[in-house]
Parts: structure tokens; sequence; C-alpha cells
């Protein structure tokens, strides 16, 4: 019979049986065991400081949960994968800071779920995007985003425009968001249809003065009034740290 | 030989190995490889060209990218690592499967995921985290076909007949065991209704848990199975016996440990805490050690076997597989370098980096493996060498193209970002200028891939011909009409 050159060479007089060969390789359940071992150690050492307060993230105060109608549109930026071209991470650089504004704090995100971060700036970073345009840019600029911004590659998203968001979701949404540690009160959710509705007027009534009709219950309302949240309670928050210096 | 052993032998020899379950998973990967790299194509026609979206929601980038990634990650790489693990542990083992019905189960379940998949991601049904994207339901199906997979793969183990269980068992294992963890750790999260949900983890803490799974998704699935894929198949190409064993062994060990910890290196300069971050750069660039141990040990098996590269094919997709797994390990300890990132990062470097990994290695020893494999478990001669040595050159000029394109984009836009004038001011404060400009290379982007694609679609040509081919040893068919 001839020894197959693929396996391992015989344990013969040139290649004495090794300790790895002995340890493991004839015992695969401890083998295996060692494996689970082996590649657990480097998650648990990251993962588990960042459940510690001195060790994790640094805590911002002055930063809220998402608004009724801000959570809504948060979940449109997340189906529709903005992410995908669209970061929200300013560096702590001269170049991004002055292009976007204050670099990034940990204390930003603490109610992202999940984090939008992003990989990739197809567009530019949307971190400090809140406050940057009246709500009519954005109205201009998703439906034909070459009408505000010449030149640029993003698709129109005529539909936001049709879709519409659903109150009832959104309670379903804060009731899981306030499970998961997010200080809604019930208070909160059991008001979300009043508070929701009273945003939408709001960004319509700004629109409608820039002489555009907009449906208080569609997707694109939701979307401007998370757009216009993003990085504002930490542009805020950073702002009145530094003047407590 | 004393008669106890020839009678195992001739045991050994009789094993009935099932093959039908890795020409199903064969014929899998190579539909859902064409139909994730049209998929991409047509992201990257897209990006050079907008209005190619035809105004469809379903296919906007924002939400098709996904589909591109999932489908070419765990559909075209997923069912090529099956049919290799199938075909290569029950030869290894000397056994056949465990069993049948896990996996067929497996098979089948894994297809109808990515159908699932395929659907839900153009409604725009996402959980937001990239490699992540599919939703609980799809989740909990994964987690459980993974578990059936997991099982059949231990099963086995436990009836082999061979004792020693060979080094490219070792690289599967660490896959079943370690993406199981990475999945189930990263998408814990609480639903709110059948078709959304919320991770347990906020903000930072989900981009770090995220980026671990992310980057040990590029480790354990795209990275170890095939190693051990290479292990097996690259020797058994050119005949000849793998080049250290202490190599593997050592490399083994030093890659799945430090893999798990570099995921940070996709935050650095973020707001993760900086110990992190530096944790993550400094086991990226120790990673270059044992990546660099597999592909040495890779091509020194290849060594004495250089003859065969001009004129086998599969040697040939062996040899560049091999290669761009080093210069993309190479490339990425590079990149989690923090002054290197810091021009990179949020670049189409990026994009360059991974696809010179998923084509350059993952794709080419794809391709090697179902060379050889496809006329093995069919039983028939391969259709047309030469059309895959066609192959192999349309596909490597493709990478270079692509790979190319996406540096040059990279770092012109990177270089563009942080541009400051005498003034201190931005150099080009229009962002859209600097996306203008990377234009040109878009399209060489999309010459490249359609390149790539182009290849893909021979290799699936030459293989469904060598699968209708007459069976190696009889004679041609009468033509019909002989009549």
């Amino acid at each position: 019979m001839t020894t197959d050159p693929r396996n391992h060479p015989a344990p013969t007089a040139t290649h004495p049986p090794s300790w790895h060969r002995r340890l493991f390789e004839g015992r695969a359940t401890f083998f295996a065991v060692a494996t689970t071992l082996v590649i657990s150690i480097g998650g648990l050492v990251e993962i588990v400081p960042m459940y510690s307060l001195s060790a994790g993230p640094e805590q911002l105060e002055g930063v809220t949960p998402y608004t009724p109608l801000e959570l809504a549109g948060r979940d449109i930026y997340v189906s529709e994968g903005c992410y995908n071209c669209h970061s929200q991470m300013v560096r702590p650089f001269r170049d991004e800071t002055l292009r976007y504004g204050a670099w990034s704090r940990a204390g930003e995100y603490a109610y992202d779920r999940p984090f939008q971060l992003g990989s990739r700036r197809i567009g530019p970073d949307l971190q400090r995007v809140g406050g940057k345009y009246p709500d009519a840019w954005h109205w201009e600029h998703l439906q034909d985003p070459r009408s505000t911004s010449p030149g640029s590659i993003m698709p129109p998203y005529p539909w936001l425009y049709k879709g519409t968001v659903d109150p009832a979701d959104v309670q379903t949404s804060m009731r899981t968001l306030k499970t998961l540690g997010t200080p809604y009160s019930d208070q909160d959710i059991a008001d979300a249809q009043t508070t929701m509705k009273v945003q939408q007027d709001k960004i319509v009534a700004s629109l409608a003065g820039a002489g555009a009709t907009a449906a208080p219950d569609t997707q694109v309302v939701a979307l401007i009034a998370y757009l216009q949240r993003l990085g504002v309670d930490g542009r805020r928050a950073i702002k009145a740290r530094e003047e407590a210096k | 030989m004393p008669a106890e052993s020839q009678a195992d032998a001739i045991a050994l020899s009789a094993v009935d190995y099932d093959d039908a379950i890795v020409k199903k998973f064969i014929i899998a990967c190579l539909a859902f490889g064409v139909v994730g790299m049209t998929v991409g194509l047509l992201l990257a026609l897209e990006l050079a060209w907008w209005p190619a979206n035809a105004g469809i929601p379903y296919i906007t980038f924002g939400r098709l990218r996904p589909l591109h990634t999932n489908a070419v990650i765990f559909a075209f790489t997923g069912n090529f690592i099956f049919a290799g693990v199938y075909y290569s542990m029950q030869r290894l083992l000397k056994t056949r499967m465990f069993s049948n019905v896990l996996s067929n189960i497996h098979f089948w379940g894994w297809q109808l995921i990515i159908v699932a998949a395929a659907i839900s991601l153009p409604l725009g049904l996402t959980q937001g985290k990239e490699y992540a994207e599919l939703i609980w339901p799809i989740d909990i199906a994964i987690a459980v076909i993974w578990v059936v997979f997991a099982i059949n793969f231990f099963g086995t183990i436990a009836i082999r007949r061979v004792k020693h269980l060979y080094v490219a068992i070792w690289f599967y294992m660490s896959m079943v065991i370690t993406i199981a963890v990475l999945h189930i750790v990263n998408n814990l999260a609480l639903p709110a209704g059948m078709l959304k949900s919320y991770p347990v983890y906020a903000g930072m803490t989900d981009a770090l848990v995220q980026w671990w799974y992310g980057h040990n998704a590029v480790g354990f699935l795209l990275t170890t199975p095939i190693l051990g894929l290479m292990y097996y198949f690259l020797p058994k190409s050119v005949d000849r016996p793998v080049f250290s064993y202490r190599l593997s062994i050592i490399h083994f060990w030093a890659l799945i440990f430090l893999y798990i910890w570099a995921g940070p290196h996709h935050l650095l300069y973020s707001a993760l805490p900086d110990w992190a971050q530096t944790l993550g750069m400094v086991f990226s660039i120790m990673l270059i050690a044992p990546s660099w141990g597999g592909m040495l040990n890779g091509l020194l098996t290849l060594r004495g076997a250089w003859d065969k590269l001009r004129s086998d094919p599969i040697v040939k997709f062996w040899a560049v597989a091999v290669t761009f797994y080093g210069m993309s390990t190479f490339e990425g300890p590079m990149m989690s370098i923090r002054a290197v990132n810091s021009l990179s990062h949020y670049t189409d470097w990026t994009i360059g980096h991974v696809h010179s990994g998923a084509l350059g290695w993952v794709g080419m020893a794809a391709f090697a493996m179902l060379y050889w494999l496809v006329p093995k478990v069919w039983k028939r001669e391969l259709y047309s060498v030469k059309l895959a040595s066609a192959h192999f050159w349309l596909a490597t000029v493709g990478i270079v193209l692509y790979v190319v394109a996406m540096w040059s984009s990279g770092i012109t836009q990177g270089l563009m970002w942080r541009a400051i004038d005498e003034a201190g001011q931005l150099r080009y404060p229009s962002f859209i200028d600097t996306v203008q400009e990377l234009m040109p290379f878009y399209w060489i982007r999309l010459v490249g891939g359609s390149a790539y694609l182009t290849g893909m679609l021979m290799c699936c040509f030459n293989l469904v011909m060598t699968a209708r081919n007459t069976p190696a040893g009889q004679p041609a068919a009468q033509p019909v009409a002989a009549k």
C-alpha cells in the first residue's frame, strides 16, 4: 500500500510522532474544545470591557433618545441602506472638522441601534448634517439630488414621498427599545402618536413656507426629521463641555 | 503487509462516498456565483452612471449592495466551501458523511436562506449591519442550518476510519465553530415584529461587536476554510506533499488566535476607546506572520511543479490565488496602521483590498478547485483545457484592472479630502468634486468586473459541458443521424 503524500508524514524514524499529533490530531473533541478556547480569547478581551464604565465608551451628558418621528425616520435610513454610501463618524482630523464639524464622541451614539457609522463615503459624512440645511433642502435633495447638489451620483428616492409611517409600528419599536434600555417612559410611548403629529406638522409647515406641499405621514417627512436631528445633541453637548472648562 | 491491515485497505477502498451532495453544492456555487457577480456589476454601473437603477427602489445601491455581498460571501463562497469540505473530508476520514439526511437538510436549507435573502434585501428588510443584514427570522434559520452542518461535520469525524485529523480538517473545524459563535453573538437582537429587530448592543459597542463579526467572517469564512481546501486540493492538483507539516501547525494556531483580535482596525480614529483601537492595530500587524506562513506553505508545495504552470490551468489558478492571498494579507495589516488608515479609510482603497482578496484569493481558489473537482465527481474529462486557460487570463486581467482602479480611486479621493491650502482651508470644499474625479476609475472597474464575470460564465459553460461529456474511458456515443 502506498502512502498518500497528502497525509501526514507517517510516524517513522524520520518523522517521529510530533507533540501536536499526540496531543490534538487523534483527539477530535479535545481539538475542538481547544479551538473554541483559542478563538474566544480575543473577542472576550475586547468586548467585555465595553460594558465597564472606565474602559467602555465615554458617556456624553445631554444626549437624549430619538423622538418617535425621528425613530421612524432612522428606520427608513437603515432600511434604504443609506449607510452603504454615507458614514456617521467625523474623525479627529483638521480636514474633517473643517468639512463636517466637531469630531464624533462615543456618547453621541448611546441610543443608536443599530450603529450606522458606515465604512465607505461614496457621499459625504452625515454625522453633523442636522440643522446644516433647511427642511426644504432635504425635500428637494431626496427627490432630485442634482437639484441641490449638481454632479451628485445619488439616486432619487421618489417612493419616500408616497410611502407612509404607521404610529403603531413606531410604538412597537419604542417598546422594544425601552426593554433594551433606551429611556422611553410609558407616557412617551402612549403619547407617541401625538408627539409624531406635532413634529410632522412642524416640518410640513416649514416645507410649505418654501412652497412644497407634503403629506404629514409620509416617509420623507420622517426621514427629514431624523436627518435634522443627526449630531445635534452631540454638537450641543460638546460645546457645553468646552465652555464649562 | 499483515493480513489485518490488508483487509482494512480493502474495506477502505470500498467506502461509498456521497458525491451527489458535492455535485449539488457545486451547481449552487456556480449559479449563485453568476448572480452575485452580476449584481456586483450592476452596482459598479450605478456608481459610474447614477440613472442605472431606472428609478426602481428594489435595485438602488443602498438596498442592492448588501445582496451582492451576501450573495458572493454566503452563496458563492459558502457553496464552494461546502462542496470542497464534503468531498475532501469523506476522503480524508475514509468514511461517508455521517448522515445523508443532514447533508440534504444542510444543502436545501442553505439555498432557501439565500433565496430568502434575495427577496428580503431588495425589499429593504435589513438589520443595517454590514454582512449581517439579514432579518432575525432568517438569522435563526442560518443558526439552525449551521447546527445541522456542525452535527453532520462532527458526526463524520466521530465515525472516521483514519485516526489522525489532517490539517485541512483543522481549518474546517475552526470555521464550523467560529462562524457559529460570531453569527449568534453579533445577531443578538430583540424583535419588534416579524420583520424588524433592534440589536442588544448600542452605539460603539454595537460597532465593535459588528466588526469583530465582520472581520472574522473574512477570517473564518473567506480565509481558514479556503486554506483548508488549499491543503487538500492544491497538493492533489500537483501530486506533491504539503511543503511543511510543522509550518501548518504553527500558522494554524497563530492564525485562529490572532484573527479574532483584529476587528477594531475597521474603527480606527472612530469614537471607539483607544485601547481597543490599538489592540486591533497591533494584532492586525501580527497577522502578517501566520498569513504568510499559509501562503508560503501553499507556494512551496507548488515548488517542483512549476513546469505544470505553463500547461495546467488548475496550477495557474492556485499559483495566482495563493499569491493574491499573500498580497492582500500584506495590504490588510498595512491598512491597519493608523497613519495609512487615515488615508485609506472610507475610500475605494478598502473596496480594492476586499476584492483583491475576494476575486484574487477566494475566486481563483474556487476555480482551481472546480476545474479539478468537476471532472472527478462527474467522472469525465474536462471539456476544454484551452477555455480554462483563457478564463484564467481573463480573470487575472480583470482583477488587476479592478484593483488598480480602486487603489487609484481611493488614494485620489483620500488625498483630495485632506488637501488644505495655504490659507488653512480645504482645497476641495465641494465633496462632489472629489466624487467626479473618480468616474474614469469607476468605468475601468466596470471593465475589470465584466472581464471577471465573463470568465465566470466561461467556467460555467466549460463545467456544464464537462458534466455532459462522454464518460471517461467509454467510446463516444454514435451520432444519431447514422441511421
